[in-house]
């Protein structure tokens, strides 16, 4: 009878953890399990043709449009039997969009910039994005392979910390491709002229108080700094990498891992109450409200511009890409600082850039032959005359070491062109605060959660300049609703449900009932035997 | 002993299993209902004068607006969204990114009476109306013909047609330039006149890739003479989005 009990309670307590498994849910990953079909082949056959696409992304500049061509020209010399098509862009938004309306045509590219957080939506499509693992460390077509014909970095010689932001759900899905991240650009010389000493690391509480101080105007009606009718003194960009940035320099909540959304909190909202106060005194604005930081910039009607260090080129009165007319140029010093800060000594702040996911073919041979442009983009040539275009640091040690590159940084100033000074200071600006970078976590939902943080400030800048009342728990309810925030199904790996808890701590009791019951058992017939000896 | 093990087990099991199997209402299911209560009392409609363009032109930016007026062209619709280029008889506007659906995206033809109600703004120069509504309005259609500005250009007085249905006549091409030097997205036209050059824009979300216009500037080389209507958008400066070219 008792072990009947046990071998019963052994089977029910198998019994319910098989059935526990089958409901956990992967939330937050991939609707399709990873795609196991590809293989990579022995040999790449270079007796076939392959024709690949390469959908990428530019800066509006022609120079990278140019050594995109150049790179797509030199790979087809390499390799005679691949002709890379190449699409561009000026948006990752488009691309995604694209990406996104030929997913269920199958006709997604072979190879196309991303941003990982686009990849999560890409996955919930079968077939769709292929998992790099294998093909990243495979010794014959791998990283540097003994069968790729030119001088490719090795997977180690890839920057550890942006190859990791490749990766989620356990495998990497892209590569990256460039890196930047944000810089404020600084129109020092107003700085000055408003009785200010710019200091080493800008804080928010500086950033704050100098614009204010610029808000002041004469008896004409013009601002005293600029002596013009328009001056905006603080401008962002991209208010979503705003406000991720601030929350987590406050190491404040905004999602874990798993993509449980944790954005609507008290320094939510009491950030949003200090752009408030500065948005409606019109000290500050954003990019979709008033237009470009570096044309305001440029103009003399801007002191904080925050944009990508990818954008240095647009940024400061000798820039080599200019936007306005030649008339509404102001001369000024210009200087590059990092993003504010709530905690000088311990600077937080964005990794951003272009990362290269491939998509899965039938065919490998096409796969393969994708993976082999993809790993020619991480070569030195392309990376070291791409990163020279805008504020971006190349992704390999191999790149950022050689000798071409390293010359490259150290001729800052010599020339507003190559040289640009204010670019190479964006440059270094990322390179040197490498550790200081972070991204947020990817999962099915994050690009919705992105945005929704970028419209909250959005949304608080446009209410205070209309003049209407702040209503918090109204703003958090509407944001939710129009990026579909309560439909992102989030893994509670680290927050278990209670359910679960129960179902562990009963199977625990369970556990320790049948060993009790063996011991006591087992104890039982040592006894006996004792007995019938003596 | 035995018994009382076995009982205590099974009871174990059963509350366990009766927990792992309840479904709790989810913040999110509460969160979902609230979030439409509160878009609902955001939206309720509340009536407002509609205002003439002389109106609209002395609101302050920021200033919540309403107009009357007719749909002359509009950009691609995406995601409950729809960029409309609009005029009545006293002035044009531009509507940009309107809430609209997929099926009212289509009644959107030219001629159509709408009335918008939404925040004027202004980005780079361009005046417009963001973050708006709309609704259809029964009455008459109006197509604007295209004002001849051809001799404002340059002048102050442009931007008083800002938006408009114009035409500019004797152009001559300096430059055509595909944006990412290849087909397919907005293309960066430069007309002369008269020593001086002004930059013009065929907007691919206004006409597409696939249309007769898009191929016809495509094919545009220096030196052609040509006329050509669009919408005076604003860019930094005038950048009027191309709607037709007559080469010369």
């Amino acid at each position: 009878m008792k072990r009947m009990l046990c071998l019963l309670l052994v089977i029910s307590s198998l019994f319910s953890l098989t059935a526990c498994h089958g409901k956990k849910v992967e939330q937050g990953q991939p609707a399709v399990a990873p795609i196991t079909n590809f293989a990579i082949p022995e040999n790449f056959d270079t007796s076939r043709q392959f024709e690949i696409s390469f959908w990428a992304k530019n800066d509006n500049n022609s120079t990278q449009r140019e050594i995109y061509t150049k790179a797509v020209a030199d790979f087809e010399k390499i390799y005679p039997n691949i002709t890379v098509k190449l699409k561009l862009y000026n948006d990752y938004g488009d691309i995604y969009k694209d990406v996104i309306t030929n997913i269920p045509t199958n006709t997604t590219p072979n190879v196309c910039i991303t941003y990982p957080d686009h990849i999560a939506t890409y996955l919930t499509g079968a077939d769709t994005v292929l998992p790099l693992d294998k093909l990243l460390y495979d010794p014959v077509y791998g990283l540097g392979g003994s069968d790729v014909k030119f001088d490719a970095p090795k997977a180690e010689e890839i920057i550890p910390q942006f190859l990791n932001e490749c990766s989620f759900d356990g495998h990497y899905y892209a590569v990256p491709y460039m890196r930047s991240t944000e810089a404020c650009y600084v129109n020092k010389t107003y700085v000055e002229k408003l009785g200010y000493t710019l200091p080493d690391v800008l804080t928010w509480d500086f950033v704050w108080e100098v614009s204010q101080a610029a808000m002041k105007k004469d008896t004409a009606g013009n601002f005293a700094v600029n002596g013009q009718k328009v001056m905006i003194p603080f401008i962002y960009k991209s208010t979503d990498n705003m406000m991720i940035q601030m929350l987590k320099q406050k190491n404040a909540g905004y999602s874990t891992a798993a993509g449980e959304i944790k954005i609507f909190n008290d320094t939510t909202q009491s950030i949003l109450e200090t752009i408030a106060v500065n948005a409606k005194d019109r000290a500050f604005s954003t990019f979709k409200i008033g237009g470009y930081p570096a044309n305001y910039l440029n103009a003399g009607q801007c002191i904080f511009a925050v944009d990508s260090t990818a954008g240095a080129t647009w940024m400061g009165c000798d820039a080599p890409l200019i936007d306005i007319a030649e008339e509404k140029l102001v001369k000024f010093e210009t200087v590059v600082k990092p993003i504010p800060q709530f905690d000088t000594e311990n600077p937080k702040m964005i990794s951003q850039g272009p990362s290269m996911c491939l998509f899965n073919k039938e065919d490998p041979q096409e796969v393969l032959a994708s993976w082999l442009f993809a790993q020619y983009m991480l070569t030195n040539p392309v990376q070291i005359a791409y990163a020279q275009t805008e504020g971006y640091a190349p992704v390999t040690s191999k790149a950022q070491n050689s000798a071409e590159y390293l010359d490259y940084l150290s001729r800052s100033g010599e020339n507003n062109d190559l040289y640009y000074n204010v670019k190479i200071d964006a440059t270094r600006l990322l390179m040197e605060n490498t550790e200081s970078t972070f991204v947020t976590p990817v999962f099915n939902g994050s690009t919705s959660l992105r945005n929704a943080a970028g419209q909250l400030i959005e949304s608080v800048t446009k209410a205070v300049r209309r003049g209407k009342d702040l209503d918090y728990p109204a703003l958090y309810d509407e944001v939710t609703s129009l990026y579909h925030l309560d439909e992102i199904i989030a893994d509670k790996e680290e927050a278990l449900p209670t359910g679960a808890v129960f179902l562990i701590a009963g199977l625990g009791i369970c556990w320790t009932g049948i060993i009790i019951s063996v011991i006591f058992d087992a104890n039982k017939k040592r006894m006996k035997k004792k007995q019938e000896k003596y | 002993m035995k018994k009382i093990i076995a009982l205590l087990l099974v009871v174990c099991m059963v509350v366990c299993f009766a927990a792992c199997g309840k479904k709790a209402e989810t913040p999110a299911d509460s969160k979902a209902t609230e979030a439409t209560k509160a878009t609902e009392a955001l939206t309720q409609p509340d009536e407002k004068k509609v205002m003439t363009y002389a109106e609209y032109a002395a609101a302050a930016i920021d200033a919540e607006v309403v107009v009357e007026t007719y749909v002359q062209a509009t950009q691609s619709w995406w995601e409950d969204k729809i960029t409309v280029y609009c005029q009545s008889k006293d002035g044009a506007y531009f509507a940009y990114e309107l809430k609209c659906s997929e099926e009212d995206s289509k009644k959107m033809v030219p001629g159509t009476k709408i009335r918008i109600t939404g925040t004027k703004g202004e980005w780079e120069g361009e005046v417009e109306i963001m973050d708006g509504t709309f609704e259809f309005v029964e009455g008459d259609k109006f197509v604007a013909e295209a004002f001849d500005a051809t001799a404002l250009l340059g002048t102050d007085d442009l931007i008083k047609h800002q938006n408009e249905k114009v035409a500019f006549k004797g152009m001559t091409v300096k430059k055509v330039a595909y944006q990412n030097d290849q087909p397919g997205k907005d293309i960066y036209v430069t007309l002369g006149l008269a020593e001086k050059s002004y930059e013009f824009c065929v907007e691919s979300y206004l006409t597409a890739p696939d249309s007769d216009l898009y191929k016809a500037v495509g094919e545009l080389k220096a030196g052609d003479v040509v006329d050509v209507e669009g919408f005076l958008y604003w860019y930094q400066g005038a950048n009027p989005h191309i709607t037709s070219v007559t080469k010369k």
